[in-house]
């Protein structure tokens, strides 16, 4: 089955350039013995394959810094990868016309984090979710207010909210007006970005629940990027874990949570709290969350790896098939 | 017997907003022995971080408390003035925000503001205050203490900031802490890190220590007891074992059923019908009652709290848990 | 429950009763200049009415000839001078007006453009503005009149000159926050256009502090070109604005005849305290951050 959405081998450097009078400090203060200011390169994310299967929930998980939100940005197009390919359906977007890519553009969709900062405090409802399609010409300019109506029932929304201004909602409605604007140009694919982190738990279930509704209504497919582990694995088929820019395991659900082989997944899941295990004895795994600016050598967990190798110091490791859909990588798998 | 290291009774703080007059805290009492842990629950409006800045009194105009007391090792702290107050805060009670860099001033070194911690309270002299400022680093899990104290907050990760917060409210060896959120915003590593730390630290110190949250789970692994908050009331509080486990009110046991690890995987999640509360529309008698499964005409008056042991819950029809021990 | 947000505001201004007061002055003095050739006792430019025995009246002295009561006095060639002050402001006040809108529109957009498109433009940019700023306002306003002219058009195009940076760099720095918030990102995933985002997303939402800006930047303008016109390089004699006849009367100062250059100033003071007043409340309402419960 061809998979709906795959990024291969995609990276994505960030470069902070240096300004004309820092480039003039360095050429004046060298001569004189003075450390050069350096370019600041951040490998957000490194030669990561990423495949969406058409129909299933994908799980990202990982910490600060593994580059789970920049994957998922580079998915849907708003960040351009430095290296690799991005195929959808197949069809490689980088060789694609302009109209093609314009095309595949509205097919996948990003839901965001910040129910607060997602929405142009400016505008009224029904003009942020009714924007692009009229301005895509998937509806016409008078049939937008029903076209709108339309789609607010679909989230559980009244019509009523039509001409209201975003301060005005709760942070859950605001999340279902930011679904309802990406669902107005009728995506396929949806990357939800931490979409409910910042919700309470009982605003989460309802969100969750639209989420599941939404993908047997209109046969949609999710990439779930979240930190929170039982969220993942209540909703996802499959699930990457990232660590610092790589993939570090993926596989399926229920078998990545029962038996998880990288030593990151392992401590990951043995960190998250859990609400059957009762009062814990915690057992944290030591040192940092490493500065994506200077990532360690070789496999990047080693520092804090319980199991570290002289051979993990030089050389990272490939992420190779240790079973049925399962990857990892891990010298101990290898 | 020895007084609960925190005793608080009846408080009450209200805002009076434009709107009208919002009661964010609702006759609010709870007690938290040496070395325990309690767990303070609730979603977004609950009330849970006003009580928090009500029991150091932090609470801001249009805020103010109107009611209550509050006693720390027996020692009413109501009648205080400002300046008892700031001999009290920092050095018998001790918080911690859920965003570090509210309590690290950016432009300041680590080592001026935890020398300017320790000397508010104390008359060591720089070198000395210097010292217990390195002690306590150490106390909470920072390697190169030496190294940590020479530099400025943004040189370090959330996590390492938190602990540089926790260290601060470490100094003067409080008899209460009161955590406000503080590993929400952390990676789930770090945030164990910190929560072994916090355990060993109560249990070591005999430190109190109220942790607030909206995370069930985390609650579930660190606290001894739980109390939970819905509009502004304690709804239901007790061993957090017990309480997790068989709910008494209802909305603790429609909080619990909406998590994701109560559910079984592809089935939708319970869901809590209704909305929550507005505040400004408070009426009498219980505030679940517009959702709740077993509201009856009765709720609509003041609603008695009932004990059993070491439990206590604000509800006529709580869960037959509870029932069964009255009765028995 | 849906609010109007006009209402919403109007209730913020109103929390401050100084704000309050400075408003309703501006009001009368905005009253005053629309109204001058309605309102005024006597036409100050037409050198038909002037009377040569009237010349240098104290205020509130009866006219020997017309009978009538001038309430500021007399200039010394006979111009009423409460008319003089009300076709006074009116020429400042169109001036400052007309001076800060285009200001506001030019620096805007230069300002938008170089936060949103970034590079080379926003560093050419920044760089004429920071030169620019640099200098005090009156410098470069001389050195713009010295090389345009003299007349009404030619001060405004120097006001202009001297204030679009202030615009710039607020919209410049409103624009780089903007750009990077969610919704402006949603914006591009949805495929709008970028003229799209910068005009319909981005623009409304750095309005706040271009507001402000411009709220001060109309007191700052009409000082500006009165300072001009007392020097003697800003609007012509046939269009007199505030400045110029405060300059015209402070010859007369010294023999006694105060009134015919401190009223004009006064009203200038007045004007432009008020200004700053509904602009400081403005500031504050605007401000989010300011912003209680």
């Amino acid at each position: 089955m061809i998979p709906i959405l795959e990024l291969k081998t995609v990276s994505k450097r960030f470069t902070q350039k240096l300004d004309a009078s820092t480039r003039l400090a360095n050429l004046v203060g060298t001569p004189f013995g003075a450390k050069p200011v350096r370019q600041e390169i951040v490998q957000a994310v490194d030669k990561v394959d990423l495949r969406i299967p058409p129909g299933k929930v994908v799980g990202l998980v990982g910490e600060s810094g593994c580059g789970k939100s920049t994957l998922g940005r580079m998915a849907v197009g708003l960040h351009a990868p430095s290296e690799g390919q991005r195929l959808w359906k197949g069809a490689n977007l980088h060789t694609a016309t302009q109209q093609e890519r314009r095309q595949a553009q509205l097919k996948m969709q990003m839901i965001f984090q910040d129910p607060y900062a997602s929405l142009n405090p400016r505008k009224r409802v029904v003009d942020i979710v009714g924007e692009a399609p009229v301005a895509h010409g998937l509806v016409q300019g008078a049939q937008k207010e029903a076209y709108v109506t339309e789609l607010l029932a679909k989230v559980g929304l009244p019509s009523a909210v039509l001409r209201r201004y975003p301060h005005q909602f709760s942070g859950g409605q605001r999340a279902r007006v930011g679904i309802a604007r990406a669902l107005a140009v009728q995506p396929e694919l949806l990357v939800c970005d931490e979409s409910v982190a910042a919700l309470d738990v009982s605003i989460q279930a309802q969100v969750l629940n639209l989420f599941m509704k939404l993908r047997a209504e209109l046969a949609l497919t999710y990439l779930f990027i979240s930190h929170d582990l039982s969220v993942v694995k209540h909703i996802s088929d499959e699930v990457v874990v990232m660590y610092l820019g790589r993939v570090v395991e993926s596989g399926p659900t229920e078998e990545l949570f029962q038996r998880p082989l990288h030593p990151y997944s392992v401590a990951l899941l043995r960190a998250a709290p859990e609400l059957e295990a009762g009062k814990k004895v915690f057992r944290p795994i030591s040192g940092e969350i490493p500065s994506p600016l200077n990532p360690p050598q070789g496999c990047h967990f080693h520092p804090r790896c319980p199991h570290a190798m002289p051979k993990c110091r030089e050389t990272a490791p490939e992420l190779v098939m240790v079973g049925l859909q399962r990857l990892t990588a891990c010298h101990l798998h290898a | 017997m020895n007084p609960p290291a925190l005793n608080v009774r009846n408080l009450t703080t209200v805002f009076d907003t434009r709107g009208g007059t919002v009661t964010a805290v609702n006759d609010v009492s709870f007690s938290v022995g040496k070395g325990e842990i309690l767990g303070l629950v609730g979603e977004s409006g609950s009330g849970k971080s006003q009580t928090a800045y009500s029991l150091m009194n932090l609470v801001d105009r249009p805020g103010r408390i109107t009611a209550g007391r509050i006693e720390l090792n027996g020692h009413d702290l109501a009648g205080l003035g400002e300046e008892g107050w700031r001999r009290v805060r920092g050095r018998r009670i001790a918080m911690i925000f859920q965003d570090p860099m509210l309590t690290l001033n950016p432009v300041l070194r680590i080592d001026t503001q935890m020398i300017e911690a320790v000397q508010a309270h104390s008359g060591a002299s720089r070198q000395q205050a210097r010292e217990i400022a390195r002690e306590c680093l150490v106390k909470v899990g920072i390697a190169s203490p030496d190294e940590r104290l020479a530099c400025y907050p943004h040189q370090f990760s959330g996590g390492m900031r938190q602990r540089v917060a926790i260290a601060i409210a470490l100094i003067h060896r409080p008899e209460v802490i009161i955590a406000d959120e503080p590993t929400t915003a952390l990676d789930v590593t770090i945030q164990e890190q910190i929560l072994f730390e916090m355990q060993t630290l109560a249990r070591e110190s005999g430190t109190a220590l109220v942790w607030i949250t909206h995370d069930l789970s985390v609650v579930a692994g660190l606290a001894d007891r739980v109390a939970v908050m819905y509009a502004g009331r304690i709804v239901e509080s007790g061993p957090a074992a017990q309480i997790l486990a068989k709910p008494s009110h209802p909305y603790t046991a429609a909080l619990l059923d909406s998590v994701p690890a109560r559910n079984p995987r592809g089935v939708p999640l319970f869901q809590i019908p209704g909305a929550p509360p507005n505040l400004l529309e408070q009426a009498d008698g219980c505030a679940f009652r517009p959702r709740c499964p077993k509201a009856r005409a009765a709720c609509a008056d003041d609603i008695p709290v009932l004990t059993s042991g070491e439990a206590a819950v604000r509800c006529l029809a709580p869960h037959r848990a509870l029932q069964e021990a009255l009765a028995a | 429950m849906p609010s109007n947000p006009w209402k919403e505001f109007v209730a913020a201004f109103a929390t401050n009763r100084v704000a309050l007061a400075g408003c309703a002055v501006l009001l009368v003095v905005m009253l005053t200049a629309v109204f001058a050739p309605l309102a005024a006792p006597q036409n100050p430019y037409d050198l038909g009415l002037l009377n040569l025995e009237d010349t240098k009246l104290a205020p509130g002295t009866r006219s020997a000839v017309t009978g009538a009561v001038h309430l500021f006095g007399t200039d010394e060639q006979g111009r009423d001078m409460l008319s003089a002050i009300m076709y006074g402001l009116r020429t400042s006040l169109w001036v400052g007006f007309v001076a800060t809108v285009l200001a506001f529109v030019i620096g805007s957009t230069l300002g938008l453009l170089a936060g949103c498109v970034g590079g080379r433009l926003d560093a050419l940019l920044m760089r004429v503005a920071d030169i620019q700023l640099s200098f005090p306002a009156i410098l470069i306003a001389l050195i713009l009149v010295a090389v345009l002219g003299q007349g009404v058009g030619k001060i405004i195009t120097a006001l202009v000159g001297v204030q679009w940076a202030f615009y710039a760099r607020t919209a410049r720095g409103a624009a780089l926050v903007e750009r990077n918030k969610e919704y402006v990102e949603a914006a591009t995933g949805l495929g709008l256009s970028r003229a799209r985002i910068i005009s319909c997303h981005v623009l409304p939402n750095c309005m706040a502090p271009l507001i402000v800006v411009a709220a001060l930047q109309v007191a700052s303008a009409i000082t500006l070109e009165a300072t001009l016109s007392f020097l003697g390089v800003g609007l012509p004699i046939t269009e007199p604005s505030l400045g110029l006849l405060i300059a015209n009367g402070f010859g007369q100062m010294l023999s006694g005849k105060y009134w015919i250059s401190i009223y004009p100033g006064l009203a200038l003071l007045l004007t432009i305290v008020a200004i700053n007043l509904v602009a400081d409340q403005l500031r504050d309402v605007l401000n989010p951050r300011l912003q209680t419960v």
